[in-house]
This record gives C-alpha cells, sequence and structure tokens, in this order.
C-alpha cells in the first residue's frame, strides 16, 4: 500500500512553555499532516522532549495553542490524549518493570476493553472473551515486533533494546493514529538501530500511522523523515523537508557552533 | 517426578490464560481446598479450629485486602486495622438494625461501608505518595477507632464501644459450633480469594500495576489515575471491611474498637511482606505464618529455655523476631515467601537435571 | 483570655518535644533519604537506656545514687548506645539496601521500630519508670504574679533545651567538616560519593547524631510522663509534624511541630467536650491530611518537578 500524506492533523501554535523562569519553548509553531513522518531535531536541551509533552498533555504550555483532528485546546489531561489516539514512547524507558511483556502490552489495549471490575472479579462471559480478543490482538503486535520468545519475560530482565522494543509494542497495541516516539533508538547498536527503522516505517506504511520522532542520528533522520523541525533553546530555527533543513545555515551552526 | 509439565501444550489462548495452567497445579489447588473442607474439619480439635485456623484464614483475606491496595496498585496503608473496624460495626449494625438480615448480606454490606470509607480516606492518594500517603493512612487508623468508640450509635450505645456479635444463621441453619463457623469462613475466603485473582489478573489489575510501577507512563496511555487509585482503595477496604465482619462474628465473638488498633495493622502489613508484596498465594503464606510464630514461639521458647525466662521476654522476643524477619526479609528475599514457593516449584519442574 | 494563653503555651510547648522527634526525622530523611519510622522507637530506647543505667550504675560503680557522676555517667554510656545502635543499623539494615526503593527503607524501619522496641525492653524489662531530672515541675512565680498566667517552669526548661539543640545542630551543619559533607550527601549522593566523602562514615553519624536527638527527647519527655511504651505512640505524632513542615526541613520541623502541640491542645479543649474528647488521638493527622491537599511539600519543603 502506497502512503500518501494528507491533511493536517495536528497544529501546533505559538507554544510557550517554561518551569518556574526557565523558559523550555518560545513560541513554536508548526503542523503535522496525516501519515508523514515528522522529526524533531535539535541538540541537547532544545526543548524535544517538552514539545512531545505538550502534544500529548503531560506539560501544559502557558501560551499557545494545539489542534488535533480539528479540536482546539491549550492544554488537556494525558489520558484524553489517549483516547483520541495519540500514543507515545519515553526517552527514558517507562514500562511498567513488574509487569511481563505480555501484561505490558495489554495495559496498551485498557482503552479499548469495556469490562468492569465486577466483571474482571467473575472472570466469566464477556469479560473472558474479551480477555482473550484482545489477548490475540496483542499477539499480533508481539509478532510484527518479533519478540515472541520473551513474552512472558518480566520486563526489568530484558536487556535496554528489548525494552524499547516493548515500549513501541505497548504504544501500538493501543492502534494509535498519532505516535510520538522520544529517541526510539538512543543506546542502540548499528543492528538494533535497523531493526527499530524497519519496524516505524513499517508500522508508518502499514497501518498508515502518523508518526512524531524525536532522534539524535541525523543519518536515520534524514533517511526516513518526511519533514523535519529543528529546535535550538526552545526556538524554532529550522523547519522543512530533510535537504532543505540540512543546508539551513542556522541548522548548521546550532550543530557545529557558529563562527561569528 | 510427578511434578512436570512436559506434554501439556496450550493450543489456545483460553488455555494459556487459566489461573493454574499447569495440571498438577490445577490438582494440587483442588486437593488442597477439599483438605481443608473435608478432612481438616473431621480431625481438627476445638483449639486449631478457634485459635489457629479460623484467625489465619481471616487474616489471609484482610492481607488479600493489603495487597491489592500496597502490592498490585503501589499504595502504602497503615490503617487495614481500621477498615477491618469499618465492616464489623457495618455489619453489626445491619444485623442490628434490619430485620431478619441474612448474614451473608449482612458482611457484605460491612465491607461496603468500610470501602465507602476507604475512598474517602484515599482521596489524597490523588495528590500524594509515599510516606506522605503512609502518614494520611495513620489518620484514618486513628480517627476510626476514635469515632466508633465515641459516637455510641455504633455500638447500640454499649459502654466504651463494646460489639457482641448476634448468632449466625444461614437458611436456618446455625452456625453456633468451631466447625460450622470454620467451614463458613472458609467458604467466604476461598470465594473471594478467586474473585481477587481474577481481578489482578485482568485489566483492572493490570492497571494498578501499571499505576503502581510508573503513573505518568500509565496515564499516558489512557488510564485514570484518580479512578484507578480509588478503585483500589475501595476493593481493598471491601476486602479488610469484610475480614473485619468475620473477625467479629466467626473469630473474636466480643470485639471493641480499641481491639482494631495500629499494632493490628502493622501485623497485616508484616504478612503481606512476608508472604509476598503482590501475591494473593503470598497474603495466605504469610497470614499463616505471622498467627503461628508466636504461637510456635510461647510452646518452644519455655521449653528450651527452661525457667529462665519469663512470659514478658517471650513477648520482647516476639517483637525482636518479627521486626528482624521483616528487615531479613526486605533484604533477602522481597517478594517473600510466595517467591521461595514458587522458585521451589520450578526447581521442582527441572528436578532431578537442573540443567 | 488568659486560659487561652495557657492552653496555647501549653501546647507550644508539647510541640517543642515533638518537634524534636521530628528533628531526628528531618537528619536522617536529609542526609539518607530514609524515613526513618524508628525514630520514635529510638526516643523510647534512649530514654529506656539511660534511666536503665541510672538504676544499676550505684550498685555497680558505688556512686552515689542520684548523683551528678552517676547522671553524667549514664548519659555518656546512654549516647554510646545510641551510636552502636546507628553503627549497628548502618551495617544490617541501611547497607544491605542500599539503592532499593524508598518505600522498601520505609518499611525497613518498621521492622526497625519493633525490633528496637524488642531488644529495649528484653534488657531493661517493660515497666514504667519515673524520671527526674532535678528540673522542678512548678509554676514560675513571677509569670504568676505579673500576667497570671500558669506557666511550669519545666516547660521553660524543655523549651530551652530544644532551642539550644536546634541552635547546635545549625552550627554543626553550617561549621564543621563533617557538616558540609552531611549537606552534600543531602544534595546527592552520587556527586558526593564521587568527591570522596565516605558515604556509609556520614551514614553512621547522622544516625548517630539522631540517635543523640532522641536521648535528648526522651529523657524530657521521659521527665515529664514516664519512660514507658507509651512514649513510642507520642512520637508518631512527628509524622503530621513533617508533612506539615516539610521533610527537609528543620525550621519546619520545629514550626511544625508548634503548629501541631498548638492546635492540638487547643483543638482538645475547645472543639474537644462537644464530640467527647479524645481528639488528640486524631487531631494532628487530620490536620496534616487536610494540609497535605492544600500543600503537598509542606511548609517549607521544596516542591518537587516530575520530569518525564
Amino acid at each position: 500500500m502506497a502512503r500518501e500524506i494528507g491533511d493536517v492533523v495536528l497544529k501546533m501554535e505559538g507554544i510557550s512553555l517554561s518551569f518556574g523562569g526557565v523558559k523550555a519553548l518560545t513560541n513554536i509553531s508548526f503542523d503535522v499532516r496525516e501519515h508523514e513522518i515528522r522529526s524533531i531535531i535539535g541538540p541537547n536541551g532544545a526543548g524535544k522532549s517538552s514539545m512531545l509533552n505538550v502534544i500529548n498533555g503531560v506539560y501544559h504550555p502557558q501560551e499557545g495553542q494545539v489542534t488535533f483532528r480539528g479540536e482546539v485546546r491549550r492544554d488537556m489531561e494525558p489520558h484524553k490524549a489517549a483516547k483520541q489516539g495519540i500514543a507515545r514512547t519515553f526517552q527514558n524507558i517507562a514500562l511498567f518493570k513488574g509487569m511481563s511483556v505480555l501484561d505490558n502490552i495489554m495495559t496498551g489495549r485498557n482503552l479499548k476493553m469495556t469490562c468492569n471490575l465486577f466483571q474482571h472479579a467473575l472472570h466469566w462471559g464477556a469479560a473472558r472473551k474479551e480477555e482473550i480478543e484482545h489477548r490475540r490482538k496483542v499477539e499480533e503486535v508481539i509478532d510484527f515486533l518479533e519478540i515472541q520468545s520473551i513474552r512472558k519475560t518480566p520486563v526489568g530482565r530484558l536487556p535496554y533494546g528489548l525494552q524499547k522494543r516493548v515500549e513501541l509494542g505497548r504504544a501500538l497495541a493501543a492502534e494509535p493514529s498519532l505516535l510520538l516516539l522520544d529517541e526510539p533508538m538512543a543506546g542502540m547498536n548499528v543492528e538494533e538501530k535497523q531493526d527499530m527503522c524497519r519496524f516505524i516505517l513499517d508500522v508508518n506504511d502499514q497501518f498508515g500511522t502518523t508518526i512524531v520522532l524525536i532522534e539524535h542520528d541525523m543519518g536515520v533522520v534524514m533517511d526516513i523523515s518526511d519533514r523535519v523541525v529543528v529546535l535550538d533553546y526552545g526556538k524554532k530555527i529550522g523547519d522543512g523537508e530533510p535537504d532543505e533543513v540540512k543546508n539551513n545555515p542556522d541548522v548548521i551552526s546550532a550543530y557545529l557552533g557558529t563562527s561569528h | 517426578m510427578l511434578y512436570r509439565e512436559a506434554g501439556q501444550f496450550k493450543a489456545s489462548y483460553e488455555a494459556d490464560q487459566q489461573i493454574f495452567p499447569i495440571l498438577q497445579d490445577r490438582v494440587g489447588v483442588l486437593l488442597l481446598i477439599g483438605f481443608f473442607a473435608l478432612a481438616v474439619p473431621l480431625f481438627a480439635d476445638q483449639y486449631w479450629l478457634k485459635a489457629i485456623l479460623i484467625p489465619v484464614l481471616i487474616f489471609s483475606l484482610a492481607a488479600i485486602g493489603l495487597n491489592i491496595l500496597t502490592g498490585y496498585a503501589g499504595q502504602l496503608s497503615l490503617g487495614s486495622a481500621a477498615f477491618m473496624a469499618v465492616g464489623a460495626f457495618g455489619a453489626y449494625n445491619f444485623m442490628l438494625r434490619i430485620d431478619g438480615m441474612p448474614f451473608l448480606v449482612a458482611i457484605l454490606l460491612g465491607g461496603l461501608c468500610a470501602a465507602a470509607v476507604g475512598v474517602l480516606f484515599g482521596l489524597p492518594s490523588l495528590r500524594i505518595k509515599g510516606f506522605y500517603l503512609a502518614v494520611a493512612t495513620l489518620a484514618a487508623q486513628f480517627f476510626i477507632v476514635w469515632a466508633l468508640v465515641k459516637i455510641e450509635w455504633f455500638s447500640n450505645y454499649s459502654s466504651s464501644g463494646v460489639i457482641t456479635a448476634q448468632e449466625i444463621e444461614i437458611l436456618g441453619f446455625a452456625f453456633d459450633g468451631p466447625v460450622s463457623k470454620y467451614l463458613l469462613t472458609l467458604f467466604v475466603v476461598v470465594v473471594m480469594a478467586l474473585l481477587a485473582k481474577n481481578m489482578v489478573r485482568s485489566t483492572t489489575g493490570r492497571m494498578w500495576m501499571a499505576v503502581r510501577d510508573m503513573d505518568v507512563a500509565a496515564e499516558v496511555i489512557g488510564i485514570r489515575l484518580m479512578r484507578t487509585k480509588l478503585t483500589a482503595f475501595a476493593v481493598s477496604s471491601f476486602y479488610c471491611g469484610v475480614a473485619g465482619a468475620l473477625y467479629a462474628y466467626t473469630y473474636i465473638g466480643t470485639v471493641e474498637p480499641e481491639g482494631f488498633n495500629l499494632d493490628l495493622s502493622f501485623k497485616i502489613l508484616f504478612m503481606i511482606i512476608i508472604g509476598g508484596v503482590g501475591s494473593i498465594m503470598g497474603s495466605f503464606l504469610g497470614a499463616a505464618f505471622i498467627v503461628l510464630l508466636p504461637i510456635a514461639l510461647d510452646v518452644t521458647v519455655p521449653v528450651l529455655l527452661g525457667d529462665l525466662v519469663s512470659a514478658s521476654f517471650v513477648s520482647n522476643l516476639q517483637l525482636i523476631v518479627f521486626g528482624g524477619l521483616i528487615v531479613f526479609f526486605l533484604i533477602v528475599e522481597p517478594h517473600g515467601l510466595a517467591r521461595l514457593w514458587q522458585i521451589g516449584k520450578e526447581k521442582l519442574r527441572l528436578w532431578p537435571f537442573p540443567h | 483570655m488568659q486560659f487561652f494563653f495557657e492552653v496555647l503555651i501549653g501546647g507550644l510547648l508539647s510541640g517543642v518535644l515533638y518537634a524534636l522527634v521530628a528533628l531526628g526525622f528531618v537528619l536522617i530523611f536529609k542526609a539518607s533519604g530514609v524515613f526513618n519510622f524508628a525514630q520514635g522507637a529510638m526516643v523510647f530506647f534512649a530514654a529506656l537506656t539511660f534511666v536503665g543505667f541510672l538504676e544499676v550504675l550505684p550498685g555497680w560503680t558505688g556512686l552515689e545514687e542520684g548523683g551528678r557522676a552517676v547522671f553524667w555517667l549514664a548519659f555518656v554510656l546512654s549516647l554510646g548506645a545510641m551510636v552502636l545502635l546507628a553503627i549497628a543499623t548502618e551495617r544490617v539494615v541501611l547497607r544491605p539496601l542500599v539503592n532499593q526503593p524508598p518505600i522498601t527503607l520505609f518499611m525497613a524501619t518498621i521492622g526497625l521500630t519493633f525490633l528496637v522496641e524488642g531488644i529495649a525492653q528484653g534488657i531493661w524489662g517493660a515497666n514504667v519508670r519515673g524520671l527526674d531530672l532535678g528540673i522542678q515541675d512548678e509554676p514560675i512565680e513571677y509569670m504568676m504574679e505579673n500576667f497570671n498566667i500558669l506557666i511550669s517552669s519545666f516547660d521553660v526548661f524543655a523549651a530551652t533545651v530544644a532551642a539550644i539543640l536546634v541552635a547546635a545542630l545549625a552550627l554543626f551543619f553550617q561549621y564543621t567538616r563533617i557538616g558540609r559533607a552531611l549537606r552534600a550527601v543531602a544534595d546527592d549522593h552520587q556527586a558526593a560519593l564521587s568527591i570522596g566523602i565516605p558515604l556509609r562514615h556520614i551514614w553512621v553519624i547522622v544516625w548517630a547524631v539522631a540517635g543523640f536527638v532522641a536521648l535528648v527527647a526522651g529523657m524530657i519527655w521521659g521527665a515529664r510522663n514516664g519512660v514507658q511504651f507509651a512514649l513510642t505512640f507520642t512520637a508518631l505524632k512527628a509524622l503530621p509534624v513533617l508533612i506539615l513542615g516539610g521533610f527537609t526541613s528543620v525550621p519546619g520541623a520545629i514550626v511544625g511541630g508548634l503548629i501541631i502541640g498548638a492546635s492540638e491542645k487547643l483543638a482538645e479543649v475547645y472543639v474537644g467536650p462537644f464530640v467527647g474528647g479524645g481528639i488528640e488521638s486524631w487531631f494532628p493527622y487530620i490536620l496534616a491530611l487536610g494540609f497535605l491537599l492544600i500543600r503537598p511539600e509542606g511548609l517549607f519543603g521544596e516542591r518537587h518537578i516530575d520530569r518525564v
């Protein structure tokens, strides 16, 4: 299936965010189109993660507005963002350490499950059917990410690269329409990076999921992104297709240091 | 050699998601329940039933309650005994004030009262975590006991809040002897333990554990923190409440609010630490351990040391042993007896070829 | 009105004692990140050890009973016992549990509470003992005559001791090498380790200092109410004090202690009669709970931002 970049689904306008007196983001605007892979890059401390946190409601910006699928808002609660179909992974893995891989990915489906506490307690009829039906979906994710052999392992015991993969699995289990990935390849070796790239491209291609990606590996970013936003010190200094951004003098100076 | 899972293939997700996926475990649990339901009443004497088996069962239920809150949902509580008190006094008042109130309904209603109070004292958990919450639950502990003593309506205007449990009668059958009370307790506890196990292995349980392990990530995948935490408080307090009602009706008979003091709350906490935090099975093991340990000390210490020691020495020794065991388990096996049990089973599975 | 002041002052002075216990909590929490539930048990242990030595020392040494020499010898020996307790705690509880989640350490200190209580009573017995520090517990005449307010000289003495202790600790933290190391550890364990501060020694020292504070609190408290097991319950009141004052703030512990002490006495006297009395048992906790909902980090605590 050839994917087609569609209309704008997410629009950030004039976002400013500060903690106490520290400005993390200053007046940032950009948009994300349906089905595209949109990367956010920038040096450490540029405000990339803060940007993701604004998109899914973990941080509440002081100024600006976010428009997602026609709905305008300044801030929201993370669980509402999840309900609207936004899923994400974290820079420092945020898995549920005491649970197995299977259970972690199952939690990703919690919004799609409708049985209540009492049905769960009886574990009969509807609750049982639901559990098995969702297990089937989760197994599809497990197959997709090729982690069948570790499905019952507690995630705390897995190596870093696999944990990142499980976290992606948990996000995918929610069948999101917008997926936010915060440095999914940080700390990985070349092979692991290749695997992860393949998964990201497959997700984008097969499920048509829109992806917002933060990544430090420029090779990867330039290869797989449709468009790139560049942040530096909380300000936007570049925006456009990879080639455009690569040749932007501001971007070059932010990365290589200026020679004024 | 009997404990093997070779040849037991799971062909459906249904088969893979049973509580006890291994055949031998299923048989073992059934045998265990059968033993306690059929054989024990025939052979056990009054002392065993009244002083050991009934309290172990009741405390197991309370420990399951605390385990749901602390072990699964990660909210530490030092007020379990107070919620037991609410259950006991709730059930008492339903029995007292409503004619023909069925006993089982009364203890469930008592549990619901405890759940409501639990939610009320769980509200601060929305803003505070960890030790802050632990201190907040101390407020529940002291306030509830005080209220039950001071508001005399709760104890039907008896002095210092003492209540005497009414006779238990279900469908015309009077549960007045230790055997019948034991069987009644066993029934309630086994059913509720099963329901708890079902809860913790389904979405409800996964949401609790998600909030416990990383609340920000839980919220990001759409889990409502408030609802999840308050559900845990409600279910946990419900379990403690029913345990409290059983404590009054099938164990002690005559109880006062002061009986549900901070010490009892600590004991229940110790049960889950020693038994296994986040394990239903562990709640039973921990309760048995904590009930049996003082009895074992009482019996063995005078025999070993003879007249050298006084009764107060034994009670101090109890404190020391309890305290020491808590520290020991937290250091050596933070998942408690349940984990040891599991390790044992895994060893057995491979025995006699460990590799 | 003067009755109000008497209640208020009485409350403030009992608050001083809560503050002393809370101070021990804060010291340990700052330096090791451990919420030491056993602080109350340490107060009990210290007080019991002190009166225990007062009783047995004349027999052992032939010193005059109730004399100055016995008093100071008992004090020094009790202090030694607290240092031993600190060393044992570091060795047996803290060291094996380093890097465990804070809640695990908290539960371990609950175990430690039982251990310490059991050991104290195992050695010295469980009967209630009086303790006479030689300070008179009588109303100060000057205050009686001029303001018509009853204030016990003992309470004033207790407040003075507490003030001296706090001042001494502040100086110790500010101006000694160990004090600086302690503050460094409190700020950041890893960073402190990397510049060569021996964490284990620091922990022993800080637990010993907390033991010293516990000894002083236990002596004053024991002299007031007798040395008995009930001390451990009263010491629990230091927990709401901490919530009010913040876990990491020494001034917070003091102010929190005063607020809790004063408000519980005022509530008991003015609200208690309407609801049957005895509200002192829970009032501080409910007060702290209400306070938590408004300001979770306490009066002087630092606001915490969750980073993702």
